[in-house]
């Protein structure tokens, strides 16, 4: 099933992030998958060698998932292959039965565990949006016709709400629109004012949004991110509110109870909540329970 | 070595708005340019166009140079609406950085030849990709103010303007998109179609 049907028929759509170990022993994700997410988020996006450190396969994963019954999302980045192979991995998913993309620029090389590698960047976001368009359309980006019936896909793209430059972020939205993105996950949001003011200004695009969520583990975490990564910020109060979750050695509490809020005070502006947990998967339906969010009706 | 080619004479007068100053560069033996044929052209330019004043000069990649050299021709370049440059794709640079609030446009593309090349270490650069997208990012080139050469803009990997591969180094689409701010051209950013690179473009035919 594509999960844009989900979002034609007014569902509230959930996901969630798992990413393939290095190594092909993936016993310990798939139980996790089943224990705490099948029932709880319709589909599981599977990062493609997340902070380019090198892993299993996205799509391979993304194969093994489907088959234990789960519905998958297949993120591609552009970071390690060109347009032949992006577009051949792409008609490899079509071929198992992968119907979700997450299309993606991705990180750069350096910033992983390969920092000599290539990185090749051919394609962007936005021309791999295309590229898939080009292909539902029976044709590869150099217009030769593709055999047989043309694959289907829901084409899904990443945005940064909280960007310090939300206005250049904006303008890369509406670009992956026009390509024929047709959903949004966001970064993590941890500050609810500046996600609601930005969904006022990206419901023009009429594409549903879903909200990002990374789980706050810790202030050490919460720190690093402030320092490091790109679109997140996590507000002063919030890191004191954490604080208080050590002192009590209430092991992570606070920061289920963080996202649970971030998802009540979000929920009316957006058509989803995407929950990047870091391999706190058995915190997601703790999460949505505070949240009141009903478990899944299969 | 590096070699310019004409854009094609279509995009060069859809360029020519209003009143328009040509400059030409002449400077180094390291780079290939079209003399005859950017006469010609701007022969052709100048019956159907505003041209006000045509330079040719040379060096225009250095920027005390460039100052130096067009001096006696600022009271010209005050009234221009649009600045026409022919040379590689640093000069065009330098010169879109020395004019900020002038529509600066490129009418080459830059090819890459093996062999020598490089001839001016300065804080612009030109990655000879063979089809300038100058044009269209207000004068900083995407190819090498962006550290993954992103030509439909911005990367989710900026923090604080700086880029994310690099934290001594400005976002080049941040750089981009706030000079099409200030050129009032934000438009630029609204694609009709994704543009797709041309690899096979980096050698001339
Ligand atoms: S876009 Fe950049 S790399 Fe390409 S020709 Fe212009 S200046 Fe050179
Ligand atoms: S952060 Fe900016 S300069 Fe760096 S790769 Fe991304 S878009 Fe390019």
């Amino acid at each position: 099933m594509r999960i844009t049907e989900l979002f034609q028929r007014d569902e509230f759509v959930l996901t969630a992030e798992v990413g393939p170990p290095k190594g092909v022993e993936l016993d310990h994700l798939i139980k996790d998958a089943h224990e705490y997410l099948k029932t709880r988020v319709h589909a599981l996006n599977v990062t493609d060698n997340q902070s380019s450190v090198m892993r299993t396969g996205s799509l391979a994963t993304c194969k093994v998932l489907k088959d234990e019954g789960l519905l998958p999302i297949f993120q591609i980045t552009c970071r390690d292959r060109n347009r032949i192979a992006l577009q051949s991995d792409v008609l490899s998913a079509a071929l198992l039965g992968i119907e979700n993309l997450l299309l993606l620029t991705g990180d750069y090389t350096t910033l992983g565990d390969h920092p000599q590698a290539k990185p090749v960047f051919d394609l962007d976001s936005v021309s791999l949006i295309h590229a898939v368009k080009r292909l539902e359309e029976g044709f590869d980006l150099a217009g030769n016709a593709v055999d047989g019936a043309p694959p289907k896909f829901a084409k899904g793209a990443v945005v940064s709400p909280c960007s310090d430059s939300v206005d250049v972020q904006l303008a890369k939205m509406e670009a992956k629109v026009k390509a024929g993105c047709e959903y949004f996950q966001t970064q993590g949001v941890y500050e609810p004012e500046k996600f609601i003011k930005f969904m006022e200004q990206a419901k023009q695009f009429g594409v549903p949004v879903q909200l990002g969520l990374i789980i706050p583990k810790n202030v050490g975490m919460c720190r690093y991110m402030n320092a490091n990564v790109a679109g997140v910020h996590v507000p002063d109060d919030m890191i004191e509110e954490l604080k208080a979750d050590k002192e009590k050695t209430k092991a992570g509490d606070t920061g289920v109870e963080i996202c649970a809020r971030l998802i009540r005070e979000c929920k009316d502006y957006c058509q989803g909540v995407h929950i990047m947990s870091l391999g706190w998967e058995n915190r997601i339906p703790e999460i949505l329970d505070m949240a009141g969010i009903a478990p899944i009706a299969k | 070595m590096l070699i310019t080619q004409l854009k094609s004479k279509e995009s060069i007068e859809s360029l020519a708005v209003g009143k328009v100053v040509i400059i030409n560069c002449h400077g180094c033996k390291e780079v290939y340019f079209p003399e005859h044929q950017a006469d010609e052209l701007q022969k052709e330019l100048s019956d159907n166009k505003e041209v006000i004043q045509i330079i040719t000069t040379d060096y225009i990649c250095n920027p005390d140079n460039l100052k130096l050299q067009l001096k006696k021709h600022m009271d010209k370049i005050n009234l221009a609406d649009t600045i026409l440059v022919f040379s590689c794709g640093v000069g065009i640079q330098t010169v879109a950085a020395q004019f900020e609030d002038k529509k600066v446009y490129s009418c080459c593309d830059t090819y890459q030849l093996p062999g020598f090349q490089g001839v001016t270490p300065l804080n612009v650069d030109c990655g000879q990709c063979g089809e300038c997208y100058l044009n269209g990012t207000g004068g900083i080139c995407p190819i090498t103010a962006c550290s993954k050469s992103l030509i439909n803009g911005q990367c989710g990997g900026a923090k604080n303007g700086m880029c994310e591969v690099d934290k001594d180094m400005e976002c080049g689409w941040e750089r981009i998109y706030r000079k099409l701010e200030k050129l009032n051209k934000l438009d630029n950013m609204k694609y009709d179609a994704p543009k797709v690179r041309n690899f096979g473009n980096s050698k001339p035919e």
